[in-house]
C-alpha cells in the first residue's frame, strides 16, 4: 500500500517536471527567438532606414520607406474591403440568423478560413490581376481582405453573443424593434471587442507575404494611387534575406523588426483594452 | 483613443506618400514596371537609377523574378517589357499577341562558384567534369576528372552539394545551353531551358539565392552570374574553352567570345554565344536581353522607352564595366538602332 | 414587435404583382431590411467560396485532362518535357508537416498541462500572455530566423549528432546540407507550438473544478486527476488545437521555402532537400512558363485546398465522436 502510493507520488512529481520543462522549453525558444530578432533588428535600424527609398543593388544604404507606407496602403483597402462584410455576415450570425442559410455561412466561413494563403494569391490573380491587365495595389488589398473575413466574422459573432440577452430584451421591452435593438444597444455593447478583434485581424494580415507575391508585386519607389505595383514589408524581407548582399540582409532584419513591432504593439494593446473592459463591467 | 492616434498616423504616412511621389513637378510620374533575369539585375538598377536621377519623372520598376517570370509576365501583359537571358524561340514568340523584339544589353558570364574550406587555388573545370558534376554522375570533389585537372590542389573526400536554380532562370539557360553543347548526354536527358528537371541538387531562388546558399553550405558547387561571386567574394573556377585553354571570366574574355557574334546577329539578333570559338573567349557566356513589345499603345510609355533604350545603348554602357559586366560590341549597338525604329 | 393598427383596404390589382408587394410590404418593417442586407453581406462569403473553387476547377483543366489521376501519383515535374505530377510536393507537405506536429504536439499540450493545472496563476497568465504574443509573428519573420538561426543550427551540430547516434535509421542518413524536410519541420514546429498551447491551456481551464475536485476527492494525485479526469474532459478541444494548428501547417509558404531547399524529390531521410506545395506556388508560379505549366501549378493549389478541406472534416468528426463518448458536454 506505502510501496504504490510512493510511486504514483513519484509519477506526480515526473510528470510535473516533465510538463514543466515542456513549458519551458516551449517559452524560452520562443523568447529568445524574439530576443534576437530584437537585438538584431534593432541593431540595423536607422532613420534612414525608416525615410529613404531602397537603393540600387550593392550600394549601401537605402531603406524601405516605400514599403512601410505600401503596407499601410495594402492594409487599407483590405479594411475598407473585409471589415464590413465580416461585420455584417458576424452580425446576420448573431442575431438575425436562419437556421439553413447560417450553416452555410458558417461553414463556408471556415472553409474560406482554411484557404491557404498562397492559394488565395492565385485566386485574386485569376480574377483581378488578369482582367486589369497588371499588378496592382488594389489587386493586393483584396486579397488580404479577403482573408481577413473570417476572423472578423469569427470575432464579431463572438463577442455580439457574449453580450447578455437581458439587454437586448430590454430595448425589446421599451418598444424597439429587433434591428434597432442590436444597432443601438447590443453593438455598441459589444464594440471593444468587436473593434479589437478588426485590429487584430488586420495585424494577422499585415505579415501576409504569400498572396502579395503575385498580386501587388513590389516597386522600388513610391506607389501613387490603387492600381500600381506596390512595395511591403513582408515581401521586402522575403526578397532581401535570400540575397547575398550584405547591406539587404541587415534591412531585412531592421524591417522584420519594425514588422513584429507594430504587429506586437496592436495585440498588446488588444490584450489591454479587453482585460480593461472586463475589469470595468466586474467593477 | 489609441486607436484614433494610430488612424491619424497611417493616414499621414500616405499622404506624405502621395506627397513624396509627385515632388511637386508639374509633370507626372510616370511608371514603368519591368520584371525578369537576375542576372543582369545589379547593372539594370544601376541604370535605373542613374535615369531616374536624369529624369526624375520617370519611374522604372525592375522586379528580378528570373527570365521565365519576365517572359510570363510579359505574355500576359502584366508588365511593360520584360528581361530575358534566354532569347524566345520561335515557338515561345508564336504565343505571344505582340510581335516581339530583342534588344540586347550586356554581356554577362556565368561562373562556377563553390565553397571548399581549405581549398585557396581556383579550381579547373572540364566541360566534362561539370556536366558530369550536374548529371549526378560525379559526386565526391576528389573524383578523377577534377583531379587531373588541378593537379597539386588537395581535393577533400567529400560529396558535392550541387546547388542550381529553383525558379526559372536565363541564367540556367546559359548554363545548360552550354552543358548540351559540350555534353550530349546532358542534352538528351535534360535539354536546356529557364528551368529544367535536374538531375540532382538543391534549388536556390534567383542568382542572390544561390549565392546565398553557396555561401552558407560548405561543399557545395553553384552556377552564378559573375558578379555575384564578385559581390560575394566566393571563389569560382576557370573553365576550358573550345580551344582547350582554361579561361578566367574576365572582361576582356567575355568580349572575345562576342567578338564573331555581329555577323550573325545582322540576320537574327539571338544569337547563342556559349562555348565560342576563339582561344581566349570564356566558353560560358551571354547577352542579356530587353524583350521589348513592337507596338506600345500609350505614347508617353513608347517615347520614354525608346529614349531609355538609346540612352542605354550609349550613356549607359559606360556604367557596365564597374560592375564586371561587358558592353556592347559597337557593330552590335548598330544594328540595335536599326531595330529601335521597329517600336511603333 | 410593432402592432398594425391600419386596416387593409382591398383594390383592384393584377395578379402577378401580389408576391411582390408582399414582398415589398414586409420590406418596409426595418427588421426586415437588416435581415436582407445581412444576409446578403454573409451570402456573399458563400458566393466568393463558390468562385475560388470554380476558378481553381477551370484554371486546372490542362492537367486534369492530360495527366488525370496519375498527376496525384506522378513524380516527375519536368518543365523542359511538360511532365508534371504532384506527389514529391504532397509528400513533401505531409511530412513537414507530420514532423511539426511530432514536434509541437508534446511541447504544446505539456505545456498547457503545466501552465493549466501546476502553475501558479500569476506566472500561468503571464507566460500565456508572451505565448500568445508569438502566435501573431509574421511566417517570413520565422523564415528569416529559419534561415540565420535553425539551418546554421542544423548543420553543425545538430545533424551529425543525429546521424551518428540514429543513423542505422533511413530517417537520418544521407548527406547533410542544413536545409531540408528537419529544418522546415522544426521551424514549422516552432510556428505551430503557440497555438497548440494556448488553445488547450484554455480548454483545460474552462473544465470545470468540480471534476478536478471529485479526482482529488477519491485520492487521485494532481497528475493522475490532471491525465485521467481532466484531459479527457478536455479532449475535443485540444484535439481541435491541434487541427488547426495542422491546417497552419500545412499552408505554411514562407517559412517552408526559405529552409526545405526546393527540390522535387521524395526521400526517406530527414536531411533530404524537399519541397512543398506552397512553396512550388511561390516560387514557380510569376514564371510558368506556357499554359500546361501554370496550370500544373494551379492545380497544386487546388490539391492543398481539398487536402486542407478533407483534414478539417477529419477533424470536426473526431470531435464529434469524442463528444459523443460521454465526455459530459
Amino acid at each position: 500500500m506505502r510501496y504504490r502510493a510512493g510511486w504514483r507520488k513519484t509519477v506526480n512529481m515526473l510528470m510535473l517536471c516533465v510538463t514543466g520543462l515542456c513549458a519551458l522549453v516551449t517559452v524560452s525558444v520562443l523568447v529568445l527567438i524574439l530576443a534576437y530578432l530584437a537585438a538584431k533588428g534593432w541593431h540595423y535600424l536607422s532613420w534612414s532606414f525608416l525615410t529613404q527609398l531602397p537603393k540600387p543593388v550593392g550600394e549601401v544604404g537605402g531603406g524601405m520607406a516605400n514599403a512601410i507606407v505600401g503596407s499601410g496602403k495594402l492594409l487599407l483597402v483590405a479594411a475598407v474591403t473585409g471589415v464590413p462584410v465580416g461585420l455584417m455576415a458576424g452580425i446576420y450570425l448573431a442575431e438575425f440568423g436562419g437556421k439553413t442559410f447560417s450553416f452555410l455561412v458558417r461553414y463556408t466561413t471556415d472553409l474560406l478560413n482554411g484557404v491557404p494563403s498562397i492559394v488565395m494569391g492565385i485566386f485574386i490573380y485569376t480574377i483581378v490581376v488578369l482582367p486589369m491587365g497588371h499588378f496592382s495595389a488594389l489587386a493586393g488589398g483584396l486579397a488580404l481582405g479577403v482573408m481577413l473575413i473570417p476572423i472578423v466574422v469569427r470575432s464579431t459573432e463572438e463577442f455580439l453573443r457574449a453580450v447578455p440577452g437581458t439587454l437586448l430584451e430590454g430595448a425589446l421591452a421599451l418598444g424597439a424593434s429587433r434591428w434597432r435593438g442590436v444597432a443601438t444597444v447590443v453593438i455598441p455593447a459589444a464594440f471593444r471587442g468587436i473593434a479589437t478583434g478588426v485590429l487584430l485581424s488586420l495585424a494577422r494580415v499585415a505579415g501576409e507575404t504569400a498572396p502579395l507575391l503575385f498580386t501587388s508585386f513590389s516597386n522600388r519607389y513610391w506607389s501613387p494611387g490603387w492600381s500600381q505595383p506596390i512595395a511591403s514589408l513582408p515581401v521586402m524581407i522575403y526578397t532581401y534575406a535570400i540575397s547575398p548582399y550584405r547591406s539587404w540582409r541587415q534591412q531585412a532584419w531592421a524591417a522584420g523588426f519594425v514588422l513584429l513591432a507594430l504587429v506586437l504593439l496592436v495585440n498588446i494593446g488588444a490584450h489591454i483594452i479587453l482585460s480593461r473592459r472586463y475589469s470595468i463591467q466586474r467593477g | 483613443m489609441p486607436l484614433a492616434v494610430l488612424v491619424l498616423v497611417c493616414l499621414s504616412m500616405i499622404s506624405c506618400s502621395h506627397n513624396a511621389s509627385n515632388e511637386g513637378q508639374a509633370g507626372h510620374i510616370t511608371l514603368i514596371n519591368i520584371a525578369g533575369a537576375t542576372f543582369p539585375y545589379p547593372i539594370y538598377s544601376k541604370w535605373f537609377d542613374v535615369y531616374h536621377q536624369l529624369h526624375p519623372t520617370i519611374e522604372i520598376n525592375y522586379q528580378s523574378i528570373g527570365s521565365g517570370g519576365g517572359i510570363e509576365q510579359l505574355r500576359a501583359g502584366t508588365v511593360d517589357f520584360g528581361a530575358s537571358d534566354m532569347p524566345l524561340n520561335d515557338q515561345l514568340l508564336s504565343t505571344f499577341k505582340v510581335k516581339i523584339l530583342h534588344f540586347p544589353t550586356v554581356l554577362g558570364a556565368v561562373v562556377p562558384t563553390y565553397n571548399l574550406p581549405g581549398v585557396t587555388e581556383a579550381l579547373k573545370f572540364t566541360p566534362q567534369a561539370l556536366a558530369g558534376i550536374y548529371l549526378g554522375k560525379i559526386t565526391q570533389w576528389n573524383d578523377e576528372a577534377l583531379a587531373r585537372a588541378n593537379a597539386g590542389v588537395k581535393l577533400p573526400d567529400q560529396k558535392i552539394i550541387v546547388v542550381h536554380r529553383s525558379d526559372g532562370s536565363g541564367t540556367t539557360f546559359v548554363w545548360t545551353d552550354y552543358l548540351s553543347k559540350v555534353s550530349p548526354d546532358w542534352k538528351t536527358q535534360v535539354g536546356s531551358n529557364t528551368a529544367v528537371n535536374w538531375p540532382v541538387g538543391l534549388g536556390g531562388k534567383g542568382n542572390e539565392g544561390v549565392s546565398g546558399l553557396v555561401e552558407q553550405t560548405p561543399y557545395s558547387l553553384g552556377y552564378v552570374e559573375l558578379i555575384y561571386a564578385l559581390q560575394n567574394r566566393l571563389p569560382y573556377g576557370v573553365v576550358c574553352n573550345s580551344s582547350g585553354k582554361f579561361i578566367k571570366a574576365t572582361l576582356d574574355s567575355v568580349t572575345a567570345a562576342a567578338a564573331g557574334a555581329a555577323e550573325q546577329m545582322a540576320n537574327d539578333i539571338r544569337v547563342s554565344i556559349t562555348n565560342a570559338p576563339g582561344r581566349d573567349a570564356y566558353p560560358i557566356c551571354s547577352f542579356t536581353y530587353l524583350l521589348i513589345p513592337a507596338q506600345i499603345p500609350d505614347t508617353v510609355k513608347r517615347d520614354t522607352i525608346k529614349d531609355f533604350l538609346h540612352w542605354m545603348m550609349t550613356d549607359g554602357q559606360k556604367y557596365t564595366e564597374a560592375l564586371s559586366y561587358a558592353p556592347l560590341p559597337k557593330a552590335v549597338v548598330d544594328i540595335e538602332m536599326k531595330q529601335l525604329a521597329e517600336i511603333q | 414587435m410593432s402592432t398594425f393598427t391600419g386596416t387593409i383596404t382591398q383594390t383592384a390589382r393584377p395578379e402577378g404583382s401580389g408576391r411582390a408587394r408582399v414582398f415589398l410590404k414586409r420590406l418596409r418593417s426595418g427588421d426586415e431590411i437588416a435581415h436582407l442586407i445581412t444576409l446578403i453581406f454573409a451570402l456573399f462569403i458563400f458566393l466568393i467560396t463558390c468562385l475560388l473553387v470554380y476558378e481553381l476547377y477551370l484554371h486546372s483543366a490542362i492537367p486534369r485532362h492530360r495527366f488525370g489521376w496519375h498527376f496525384l501519383v506522378s513524380r516527375v515535374w519536368d518543365p523542359v518535357f511538360e511532365q508534371f505530377g504532384a506527389l514529391p510536393f504532397i509528400y513533401g507537405t505531409l511530412v513537414t508537416s507530420a514532423l511539426a506536429l511530432l514536434i509541437a504536439v508534446p511541447l504544446g499540450v505539456g505545456g498547457a498541462i503545466f501552465l493549466a493545472e501546476f502553475a501558479p496563476t500569476r506566472i500561468s497568465d503571464s507566460l500565456t500572455f508572451v505565448v500568445e504574443l508569438l502566435a501573431a509573428v509574421p511566417s517570413v519573420i520565422y523564415g528569416l530566423l529559419g534561415i540565420f538561426i535553425v539551418i546554421p543550427l542544423l548543420r553543425d551540430p545538430v545533424d551529425p549528432f543525429l546521424k551518428k547516434h540514429l543513423g542505422f535509421l533511413p530517417l537520418f542518413q544521407g548527406p547533410i546540407y542544413g536545409v531540408g524536410f528537419l529544418a522546415a519541420g522544426l521551424v514549422l514546429a516552432i510556428m505551430i507550438v503557440p497555438f497548440i498551447l494556448s488553445i488547450s491551456r484554455e480548454v483545460l481551464l474552462a473544465v470545470p473544478t468540480e471534476q478536478r475536485e471529485a479526482a482529488l476527492a477519491v485520492g487521485a494525485t494532481r497528475w493522475e486527476s490532471t491525465w485521467q479526469v481532466v484531459v479527457p474532459y478536455a479532449r475535443a478541444g485540444i484535439l481541435g488545437s491541434i487541427f488547426l494548428a495542422l491546417a497552419r501547417a500545412l499552408g505554411e509558404t514562407m517559412a517552408v521555402t526559405m529552409v526545405i531547399g526546393n527540390t522535387p524529390q521524395i526521400s526517406a531521410s530527414l536531411f533530404a532537400p524537399g519541397y512543398s506545395i506552397a512553396a512550388v506556388i511561390a516560387n514557380e508560379f510569376t514564371e510558368a512558363t506556357g499554359p500546361a505549366y501554370l496550370e500544373s501549378l494551379i492545380a497544386l493549389g487546388l490539391v492543398l485546398f481539398i487536402l486542407t478541406i478533407i483534414l478539417n472534416g477529419l477533424a470536426r468528426l473526431l470531435i464529434l465522436a469524442t463528444t459523443r463518448r460521454g465526455t459530459a458536454h
